[in-house]
């Protein structure tokens, strides 16, 4: 019954094939675009090293990779703790604490820079007027992803009797957390960590209406004058996003040998990480515009 | 009250320490789950709590381990006060009722998580983890995950792990409510070896009589938050305190009964009565089903309702001056009984316990 008719086979693939070509032909025609010596003609990877040797756009990399960084770490600090706790010992805190983190779903990117403007006056107060100060936005903005995979995770555990078990054997709260809970939802932490990533990297509208200068925004502003370059940074960032995700289900699937429940916390939390996929859409969405001009 | 047996000072062997719980209270919202529990346990000693569910003796067992706070009352091992001492600087061994493994580390590694954070050295860790598994007879299966284990298996690990750091207490929830019935007999024999080769003072709690009588020194019957007898197990069983005793540790027929002095008249045989019966009158007499004898007799005023064979033994139900008995014997005996018969009845003159009648029990 399991065996493949010749004929599904051929299905599988005619199906495989048309994927193929709907993922592949954009990045393929974007690193066409890309190598393009618009001048001369012929191929040039001038667009590929602006990468690195136009100023404005490396600091924006840099400073989106920082800003990726900063997101997950601040986010799995307050996060991971937090949710830990509420399960524990705040059980009736749980339906409150789901509502706040999938909140910003909901509230429309405009309407967050508009009611963060007062909050923000104190936040560069304190801080500076530094682009990675949208690192409090971005932790806020992630904050749905990120608490579905972790959630994922928890259900799957034991918690209570784990957390008891480790803490009758002498461990601290904080040595309970990090050596036997984290170890035991990382495939929720990590799929939560990279799709915070691939949201932050791919966040144009909140840095470009509050005039900071991130990655997205200085595609979109270089692709005014220099598309190729533009095209190239584009291309870049999904190839990147797509190395995360793929990174990912290596480490999710392969990680653990344990079979048994340690699949069950894989299969739930595999689940959330295609999420990630409309994320990087803006960017792909912010190139033709771009390049068109 | 500080009594020690063993030299613990080297760390060597498991210590042996009293432990003594007083008057503890737990109060959640409206309900008592604890109600002025006092329970000394003697340093090496097995004491089961039991009772049905809700009783509190999971409750008085979380409370001795630090992971329940008591409304009142104190909590005292080896004569020190732990009140106020958080679960993990309690040093006391613990098994789950659910499965409690770490499922990223291996069985050997799980054992040896509780000398890890006491700093042993990887060699100890490692000699006294394997020396734990061997007491368990799970040597062989040290590198597996928990996963990859039987239920029994896993509680069995989650027992060596308990005692690999030589704990002060071992305290045990219902370690075998999870498991099937024939694992379950098996674990509680071997669960009474280890202790009993280890000599740590042991706290084990369940629902289940005849495992509390099989592997306690004492069992301890709880109901609604307080102690209702402590007493070891053939004690328990012959002498019940209370109805409520008599009622939990066997299937007991409650027959109404006329005290005269120091016997009863109960379905027409006398029977000593117990200490905490009334004084005379008539009464409810907590008759054991193996105490009643059933004769094949045509002019027997009991009738035969149903036999229930148990494979070694048979359980018959009867009918006597109305009341419904029944009667526990081994099935050879019972093969002659037919339903609908008449048969005679006689009580074995052990002694009964004669309380007033009253609904519950």
């Amino acid at each position: 019954m399991t065996r493949r008719t010749p004929l599904s086979r051929t299905v599988r693939w005619v199906v495989l094939a048309l994927f193929a070509v709907f993922f592949v032909f954009p990045l393929y025609a974007m690193a066409d675009f890309s190598t393009r010596n618009l001048i001369q003609g012929g191929r040039t990877l001038a667009a590929w090293k602006n990468l690195v040797r136009d100023d404005q756009l490396y600091s924006a990399i840099t400073i989106s990779l920082a800003l990726a960084a900063f997101t997950v770490v601040v986010m799995l600090a307050v996060l991971v703790p937090t949710m830990i706790w509420v399960r524990l010992r705040a059980p009736w805190a749980k339906g409150m604490v789901e509502f706040l983190c999938l909140l910003p779903l909901t509230i429309p990117a405009l309407v967050v820079v508009v009611g963060l403007r007062g909050v923000y006056e104190w936040v560069t107060y304190f801080f500076g007027e530094s682009t990675l100060t949208l690192t409090f936005v971005y932790v806020v903005l992630v904050l749905p992803y990120a608490y579905r995979s972790i959630d994922a995770a928890l259900s799957a555990i034991d918690l209570q009797t784990l957390s008891e078990a480790a803490r009758s054997l002498g461990a601290g709260w904080a040595t309970t957390i990090a050596r036997v809970v984290v170890p035991n939802i990382w495939s929720g932490i990590l799929s939560a960590a990279f799709i915070s990533i691939a949201v932050v990297l791919g966040e144009y509208t909140i840095a470009s209406l509050s005039g900071y200068q991130n990655l997205q925004v200085v595609i979109v502003q270089i692709g005014k004058t220099d598309g190729t370059t533009s095209v190239a940074a584009s291309l870049a960032t999904l190839l990147f996003g797509f190395a995360l995700l793929l990174l990912l289900s290596l480490f999710t699937r392969g990680h653990r040998r344990g079979p048994g429940t340690n699949h069950v916390a894989q299969a739930t939390v595999v689940a959330p990480a295609p999420a990630p996929a409309p994320a990087p859409a803006p960017l792909a969405t912010a190139q033709p515009g771009a390049a068109a001009s | 009250m500080t009594t020690t047996t063993q030299d613990t000072t080297e760390g060597r062997t498991h210590p042996s320490l009293a432990v003594e719980l007083t008057g503890l209270t737990r109060v959640y919202g409206s309900v008592k789950a604890l109600d002025g529990l006092t329970l000394h346990i003697e340093p090496g000693e097995m004491v089961a709590l039991l009772g049905p569910s809700g009783c509190g003796k999971t409750t008085a067992l979380r409370i001795l381990a630090g992971l329940d706070e008591a409304t009142t009352g104190s909590v005292s091992v080896g004569g020190r006060d732990l009140t106020g001492v958080s679960a993990n600087k309690r040093d006391m061994g613990m098994v789950f009722q659910a499965y409690s493994l770490f499922p990223h580390l291996t069985v050997l590694d799980n054992v040896a998580f509780g000398l890890k954070l006491r700093g042993e050295s990887a060699a100890t860790r490692r000699a006294r983890a394997s020396e734990m598994l061997e007491l368990v007879g799970l040597s062989e299966h040290r590198d597996k995950y928990a996963s990859q284990l039987s239920g029994g298996q896993q509680q069995r690990v989650a027992l060596a792990r308990a005692l690999a750091i030589r704990p002060s207490v071992l305290l045990l929830d219902e370690p075998l409510s999870a498991l099937d019935a024939k694992v379950r007999v098996q674990l509680r024999e071997e669960i009474r070896r280890v202790q009993q080769e280890v000599g740590t003072t042991t706290l084990f709690v369940t629902h289940d009589q005849e495992e509390a009588l099989a592997v306690a020194d004492r069992v301890g019957v709880m109901n609604q938050g307080r102690l209702e007898q402590l007493a070891a197990p053939a004690d328990l069983y012959t002498h019940p305190a209370t109805p409520f005793v008599a009622g939990f540790v066997g299937l007991h027929n409650k027959v109404t009964a006329h005290v005269d002095g120091d016997t009863a008249d109960v379905l027409g045989s006398r029977v000593p009565v117990l200490e905490g019966s009334i004084a005379s009158g008539t009464g409810v007499a907590m008759v054991r089903p193996e105490s009643v004898t059933v004769t094949a007799d045509p002019e027997g005023r009991a009738t035969v309702v149903s036999v229930e064979f148990l494979g070694p033994f048979s359980r018959v139900h009867l009918t006597a001056a109305g009341t419904a008995l029944v009667a526990q014997m081994s099935s050879s005996q019972a093969r002659s009984l037919v339903a609908g018969e008449p048969v005679g009845v006689t009580i074995e003159p052990s002694g009964v316990l004669v309380v007033q009648e009253q609904p519950a029990g």
